[in-house]
């Protein structure tokens, strides 16, 4: 059996069954939409940090962009939420193409431009000037097509077709491309790898995969304001928890969702402070420690992790 | 109003560069990000004010108090965490997340220890400092109040917040430039590995960078609930983000662009607040992100960095 296909096997199903089945046994459905938005952001980042080293600490632009992109969609030209949905997606895409002469910044100036036009994005979407179209500081409301069960499957749906697409990275050309152009640009062109195609395919992969799963939190909570699509924090947790599982693999980021997640819904909503300062301290020992994440403890030993 | 404008906006660029100076130093040498530097100014905000509250300490000699402090805090600080980061694979993307963590230690015990309330320092309190100054030099007793600069009346804290921080970036720029320490530093933040190669101490050298970065920041935050707002545990990340903003506009790593970047955004702030007050919080990420398409390694950088 091929390894893209004993992967899709061995991890994106039992995901998925998974997440099928728990509603059925567990009552708090939020929760459980939570744990897949953040694993399809978690990917989300891994498809793009992972495999091409370009930290975007501005990701929840896109996030924000598919929600608003959904959003609007539905509000003002009242399409059906699976017609919104790829609009919204494409919204954050068009973002990301128009977000490509940043590749032109290295490093920590990529990650800070980043960061500043997903802050932008959040205060023009946000300035009471624009209430007529995207009712400024005020908040969306979409009852019209809240749909808890069907947002669900097709979150559930997004976090597969992400499985899927890591799991063909973590076993193409493609994704040994991109991983190249990570270690060395230079020797990858050399090796005849399009460095700059590559890196944008693999960064409009990304925001693709942000912008669908922001589109369907909208559809989902379907009451929400520009800060809370836009909050940082989406960016930070995703990135956290991909790094503390491990970046450029398929389980990495799974397990590091499950874990720190469990954990932050464990302690974190009734006491925030004690929380954070758990989380910091947690953080920071990932970084000093550990800094390729859980599964290299297993890499270490030999053992090929997917 | 054109020149109003123009003079707040030197006022607040002084103490913009103030701001970003640190996390630019920081950078500088240590080629990492200290994403929890706005969190240090935040602690400076709130040593200064209890500094005031409990003995009567004036913000102004405060600033030097806070300073010291932080650079007692910060060389130990340094040994702890960079040393080990810098061994790592990529230290300058994972330094965003080691100091997120860190960040978010230093907001949980503040808020744990403090609260959430907001605080504020009496803003005659500065005016006062400038009265007294004033009164040495005039030779008789000087009214606290605003000050007059140029037929235009400025807030005292604003001209007290103004000149402290030029002076203290003037401080830095004597140290980098006439102390034997800070051509040092400035041979590292050149080239680490020919500093090394040369026989620089290159740890002892950070350890003291990233002692002065924390202590600036620490230095900005006396002034922080006169300029930026009341203080909360939680202002740190907003006030990080503008440190950012100007010291990438200057150019990263380049303590004199700092002075450029800071200048340019405080101008600039004051008169989308003069003239277009409605979308002046989008000025800061739009001028960022102009600068850097235009010039990839900010107004003052010396070359692009690798494609």
């Amino acid at each position: 059996m091929p390894r893209f296909v004993r992967h899709l096997l061995l991890i994106l199903l039992p995901v998925v069954v998974i997440f099928a089945i728990l509603p059925g046994i567990y009552s708090n459905h939020l929760l459980l939409f939570n744990f897949i938005i953040f694993m399809t952001l978690a990917q989300g980042i891994n498809v793009i940090y992972g495999f091409t080293g370009y930290l975007p600490f501005g990701y929840v632009g896109f996030f924000g962009a598919g929600a608003y992109g959904f959003s609007l969609m539905a509000l003002h030209l009242h399409t059906p939420p699976l017609v919104a949905l790829p609009v919204g997606a494409a919204a954050a895409v068009a973002l990301a193409l128009l977000l490509t002469p940043l590749f032109r910044l290295a490093g920590a100036y990529f990650s800070i431009a980043n960061l500043a036009a997903a802050l932008a994005l959040l205060q023009v979407v946000s300035n009471p000037n624009l209430e007529n179209i995207t009712k400024g500081p005020y908040g969306i409301s979409l009852s019209g097509v809240f749909n808890p069960t069907l947002s669900y499957a097709t979150a559930l749906a997004i976090l597969a077709l992400t499985l899927g697409l890591v799991i063909y990275l973590r076993n193409s050309h493609f994704g040994m491309a991109l991983k190249a152009i990570r270690e060395d640009p230079i020797s990858a062109g050399m090796a005849g790898i399009n460095v700059v195609r590559e890196r944008i395919i693999a960064w409009l992969l990304s925001a693709l995969i942000a912008g669908f799963a922001g589109g369907v939190f909208a559809w989902n909570v379907s009451v929400f304001y520009p800060e809370t699509v836009f909050n940082v924090e989406f960016t930070i947790f995703a990135i956290v928890f991909a790094l503390f599982g491990g970046n450029a693999t398929v389980t990495g980021p799974i397990l590091g969702v499950v874990i720190l997640y469990g954990i932050y819904n464990a302690v974190g909503i009734s006491t925030p402070q004690y929380f954070q300062l758990l989380y910091g301290l947690l953080i920071m020992g990932l970084v000093l420690f550990l800094p390729n994440g859980l599964v290299s403890l297993l890499q270490r030993w030999g053992i090929d992790v997917p | 109003m054109f020149t109003y404008s123009l003079m707040a906006g030197v006022l607040f660029g002084l103490y913009f560069t103030l701001i970003g100076l640190g996390l630019n130093l920081v950078f500088g040498v240590m080629r990492i990000v200290n994403l929890a530097h706005g969190d240090f100014l935040m602690l400076g905000a709130f040593l200064a004010f209890w500094l005031f509250t409990l003995f009567a300490v004036n913000p102004v000699p405060a600033v030097a108090i806070a300073f010291v402090a932080f650079v007692i805090v910060g060389l130990p600080l340094y040994y702890l965490l960079v040393p080990r980061l810098l061994r790592a694979k990529d230290p300058e993307m994972l330094s965003f997340i080691l100091f997120f963590g860190l960040s978010q230690v230093i907001e949980a015990v503040t808020t744990i220890a403090f609260g959430t309330s907001e605080r504020s320092i009496p803003g005659d309190q500065l005016g006062r400092a400038i009265a007294a100054v004033a009164g040495v030099f005039v030779g008789h007793k000087v009214e606290t109040g605003p000050v007059e600069l140029l037929g235009q009346t400025f807030p005292a804290a604003w001209v007290a917040s103004g000149i402290v921080s030029g002076f203290a970036v003037l401080l830095v720029y004597l140290y980098l430039y006439r102390t034997r320490l800070g051509y040092l530093t400035r041979a590292v933040m050149d080239n680490r590995d020919e500093a090394i190669a040369t026989g620089i101490d290159v740890h002892r050298i950070s350890a003291v960078a990233f002692g002065i970065g924390l202590g600036l920041a620490a230095a900005a935050g006396v002034f922080a609930p006169f300029m930026l707002g009341s203080i909360t545990p939680a202002m740190g990340a907003e006030v990080t983000v503008t440190s950012f903003a100007v010291i990438v506009i200057g150019s990263l790593g380049n303590p004199l662009g700092t002075v450029l970047g800071g200048v340019i955004y405080g101008i600039s702030y004051m008169f989308m607040q003069s003239y277009y007050s409605s979308w002046a919080n989008l000025l800061p990420y739009v001028l960022l992100i102009a600068i850097l398409l235009v010039r990839p390694s900010g107004l003052l950088g010396r070359r692009v960095r690798r494609a």
